[in-house]
This record gives C-alpha cells, sequence and structure tokens, in this order.
C-alpha cells in the first residue's frame, strides 16, 4: 500500500522532512536574533529606532509571505545577483528562503517579545533605574531575562507557525516536505493516502514541540 | 511601559540620544543609497517599467482582476468558516464528552497541518473525484484549505470567547430555568461574538496573506499570480512586486486599523461585559486559556 513512498529518491520522504527541519531550525535563530533586536529598538529610548521598528513591525506582517519568498528568488536572486554565496539551485533556494522566514518571522518575534516585555511590572524598571542602570542595563539585565521566561508560550506559536510556514519555500523549489507531497500527489494515485502520510508528519513535528515548550513555559514562568 | 524603561532625557542623555540618532540615521541613509543605487545599476529605476501602473490597462487588465479573486477567495473562505468555527468551538465546550473529543481532534488536526498541504490535496480532490471545472477548481481548492485551516482557528476563538465571559453570566441563565442551548444562544453567544470581532476581523488579514498561495501552488489567479502576467508582459519584475506588496500593506493595514478601532470602541462601551478579544490576545489564551490538547497551531495573526 505504501510502496509509493519508496519509489522517490530525489528527495525521499524522510529527506523532504528533513529539509523542513533545517529550515525551521535555522530561520527559528535567525528571526529569533532579528526580533529580539527589532523589541528593543521599538522600546528604545531613540525615536527614530522606534519608528523604524514600527514601521518595519508593520509593513512586513501585512505582507503574504509567498510575496517574501518568491521575491528572494525572482527579485533579489536573479535581478539583484544575490545569491547568499551558493553557486548550486538547490542550495541557493534554501539560503534565500530562511532569509525570507527570518525577515517575516522577526516581525511576529518582536510582537511576541514586546507583550512580554509589557508584563514585567513597572516597579522593576523604575528600581532598575533608581540605583542608575542605563537603558541598555535595564534591558539587558532586568528586563529581558523576565520577558524572554514569560514569552515562551507565543514564542512557541510563532515556531509552530513558522514550522508550518516551511512549506511555502515549495514555490522557490526548495526540496522540503510540501515540494515532495505537490510532485507525489500529482503522479500517484494514492491521494488520500499520500495527503494522511504527509498531515501526520507535520503533527509529528509541531506536537511535541507544542507540547514541550507548553510544559517549558509553564516551568520557568516568572511566578508573581 | 515603554516609557518606564528610561528617565525623561536630560541634557546628557538628550545628546546622547542625537548621537545615536544620527549614527542610526547615517546607516539607515546608507542601506537607502545602497539600495537605490543596485536598482539603478539593474536598470530597474527607469520609468518605463514604472509608467505602466500610472495607465489603466495595467490596472484592468491585470491587478484589479487579482485584487477582486483574492478579495472573493478571502470572503467565501470566511463566510463558510465562520458557521463551521462557531460549531466547532461550541462543540467543543460541550458536557458530553462524545461530542467535547471529537470536536477537539477535528480542531487541533486541522490547526496543526500547513494550509498549502490542505490546499494541495483539495485540489487533487477535486480534480479526481468531482467534476468541478478546471477553471474553477483552483479556487475551489484554495477555498477549501483556508476554510478547513481558518474554521478551525475560528473554533479556539469562538471557545476563547465564551470562556471571557463572566461566570455570573451562565450562573444567572441556569438560576432562572434557562436550558443549555438557550443559555448558549441567548445568552452566550451575543455577548461572545461581540467580543469576538475583533479577534475576527484581524483573522481576515491572514486569509487574505493565504490566498497568495493558491497563486502560485496551483494557479489560482489571484494578485500574485496577477502581477506574474504583468510582469511577463511589461518585463518590470522589481517593479510589479512593489506595487503588489504596497497593495497587500494598505489592503491589510485597513483591516488591521479597522480591527483595533472596533476593540477600542468595545472596550469603551458600556453594553458589552467588557470582555474583548484581540488578535493578541487571543496568542495569549491560546496555551492557557483554551488549553488545547495538542497545545499546537498559532492563534493568532501569522
Amino acid at each position: 500500500m505504501f510502496d509509493f513512498l519508496s519509489d522517490y529518491n530525489d528527495p525521499t520522504l524522510l529527506g523532504a522532512f528533513w529539509m523542513t527541519v533545517k529550515l525551521t531550525f535555522f530561520s527559528a535563530i535567525g528571526s529569533m536574533i532579528l526580533g529580539t533586536v527589532l523589541a528593543a529598538m521599538r522600546v528604545s529610548p531613540v525615536p527614530l529606532m522606534r519608528g523604524f521598528g514600527t514601521a518595519y513591525v508593520n509593513i512586513v506582517r501585512n505582507i503574504p509571505l509567498t510575496v517574501i519568498i518568491i521575491f528572494t528568488s525572482l527579485g533579489l536572486a536573479d535581478i539583484f545577483g544575490v545569491t547568499m554565496g551558493a553557486s548550486d539551485f538547490g542550495v541557493r533556494g534554501f539560503r534565500l528562503a530562511i532569509l525570507g522566514f527570518v525577515a517575516y518571522t522577526a516581525a511576529f518575534v518582536c510582537e511576541a517579545i514586546r507583550s512580554g516585555i509589557n508584563t514585567v511590572p513597572m516597579g522593576q524598571a523604575e528600581a532598575a533605574r533608581a540605583i542608575g542602570l542605563t537603558f541598555t542595563q535595564t534591558l539587558r539585565l532586568i528586563i529581558l531575562p523576565q520577558a524572554l521566561r514569560s514569552v515562551i508560550g507565543p514564542l512557541a506559536n510563532v515556531l509552530i507557525a513558522l514550522t508550518k510556514n516551511t512549506t511555502v519555500a515549495a514555490a522557490i523549489g526548495v526540496a522540503e516536505a510540501a515540494y515532495l507531497m505537490k510532485t507525489m500527489i500529482e503522479n500517484e494515485a494514492e491521494t488520500v493516502l499520500i495527503g494522511a502520510v504527509f498531515a501526520f508528519g507535520f503533527v509529528v513535528l509541531t506536537l511535541p514541540t507544542g507540547l514541550f515548550l507548553g510544559w517549558l513555559s509553564k516551568r520557568l514562568a516568572v511566578k508573581r | 511601559m515603554s516609557s518606564v524603561l528610561y528617565d525623561a532625557p536630560g541634557p546628557r542623555a538628550k545628546r546622547r540620544n542625537v548621537i545615536v540618532s544620527v549614527i542610526f540615521f547615517v546607516l539607515l541613509a546608507l542601506l537607502v543609497w545602497f539600495v537605490w543605487r543596485t536598482m539603478d545599476e539593474k536598470g530597474q529605476l527607469e520609468w518605463a517599467l514604472w509608467k505602466p501602473f500610472t495607465e489603466s490597462p495595467a490596472w484592468t487588465t491585470y491587478l484589479l482582476p487579482g485584487l477582486a479573486d483574492t478579495l472573493t477567495a478571502a470572503a467565501l473562505a470566511m463566510v463558510i468558516a465562520l458557521p463551521l468555527g462557531a460549531f466547532f468551538g461550541i462543540a467543543r465546550l460541550s458536557d458530553h464528552r462524545w461530542v467535547r473529543l471529537p470536536a477537539a481532534w477535528v480542531v487541533e488536526f486541522f490547526r496543526a497541518i500547513p494550509v498549502l498541504l490542505l490546499m494541495l490535496f483539495a485540489n487533487e480532490f477535486y480534480n479526481r473525484w468531482t467534476d468541478v471545472s478546471s477553471e474553477q477548481r483552483p479556487l475551489y481548492a484554495v477555498v477549501t484549505g483556508l476554510v478547513l485551516y481558518n474554521a478551525s482557528v475560528l473554533a479556539e476563538v469562538v471557545r476563547a470567547g465564551i470562556l471571557s465571559l463572566p461566570k455570573g453570566q451562565s450562573e444567572a441563565a441556569m438560576a432562572i430555568g434557562l436550558r443549555k442551548s438557550q443559555t448558549m444562544r441567548t445568552i452566550l453567544l451575543p455577548q461572545a461574538v461581540t467580543a469576538m470581532l475583533p479577534a475576527i476581523v484581524s483573522q481576515l488579514v491572514v486569509i487574505v496573506k493565504d490566498t497568495a498561495l493558491g497563486g502560485v501552488m496551483i494557479g489560482f489567479t489571484e494578485l500574485l499570480n496577477a502581477r506574474a502576467t504583468l510582469a511577463a508582459f511589461y518585463a518590470n519584475v522589481i517593479p510589479s512586486f512593489v506595487v503588489v506588496a504596497v497593495i497587500y500593506i494598505v489592503l491589510n493595514f485597513i483591516l488591521t486599523s479597522f480591527a483595533s478601532w472596533l476593540e477600542k470602541r468595545l472596550r469603551r462601551s458600556k453594553r458589552g461585559t467588557g470582555a474583548v478579544l484581540s488578535a493578541e490576545d487571543m496568542e495569549e489564551l491560546n496555551p492557557a486559556a483554551t488549553g488545547g490538547t495538542f497545545g499546537t497551531g498559532a492563534g493568532g495573526s501569522i
């Protein structure tokens, strides 16, 4: 019944899901870094930085991810020659897709972290200022460590959404799960079976992530 | 909160802020200059590439029909997903285990699967087992995918909306002898719908954005797909991307602004119970208050 699964070698089923995992992993790290920087900008005392952070988040959140991903391939790579140092077409698509995911997801990470900053009681920041800490010190030593612990829940949602969003990379030919499903479903007769296999794959990917991070967010929550 | 992180700037802080601002401005200006120069080098700033957008054919032939398809799919998906979502949301709150559990499975299952997979599956499903014409099929597939995913997200919104009402509401209804269905229909739902409106409008943004998937993967003739046809005709890749992105931004910005205006208005009004769900509330409510069995899926707009 599952014979058709072994007919595909480029990529194999496991290979395709491994690609999905890799896309998610690198994009998650990148967007976490960029998102934290953007969040720091959005609460900084410098109006220009606040404006930039706000503009970035509001613009990027309203563009469909598909538009961003297609743009990295047709715009950045084909027109401007930005290939992220890759000569191979597959590697190029992989790196460009990560670039797109980072740019998009960072806006959501930024908003999650900002909502976390709002959960830290005002007194904490006031006390930090009272003992003479600067803005950077207040943020780095007092606010962010507490904020990050309280936003594990929302960040878990962003991570799971990112996992599902990596399927968009299929649009620029990255050989991940959705790409393989599209090929399979067009060539094989077992439509329902194929759908079930890939649906199961994503449940397997997102279920443990959700459970683990949900448990972690309860464990690490700052008790007040 | 943000203003609590730093004091009202004194003379030294003001000077420092000015210095940081200038450095940041210079960096931004360098970035803009770099992008501008690269675009100029690649000939993307030539007026000939941008000119089509000032004339009507580009709009009437490509962009407006594409936008119409995007909006049609989004509207259809919303109209079908809402009652379906309400049904599953209420079913998840049922007192009967045999209603509650299957509803929870369905909701959590469809929230865990990428919309793109649902669209690909629906497209092939209609192709094999129904006689939907091939011109209509992409629209059907896109709407099906969007409905399945968003109905399950909206089910969570409905559930969170009902759970956000004060407990006294249903207790009072019980006290005057209303049945469970009567309580739900006449007391809880009308109030919950008001509380949910902002979250529902924000969900529209997600739907509008997701229609673009159908354009690339199953040939639905929506805005992003229309852009490809347009760029092939006028040979203006970058300008077409810029214009299409701006259309999406404006459209979704209107929706987001409407949602937050609605939220503010509802919070102010005296008629409601004061419980209002915004998109952000949903994200925060998700793990805790709505406690999904799988704990998966993003309820917020991503």
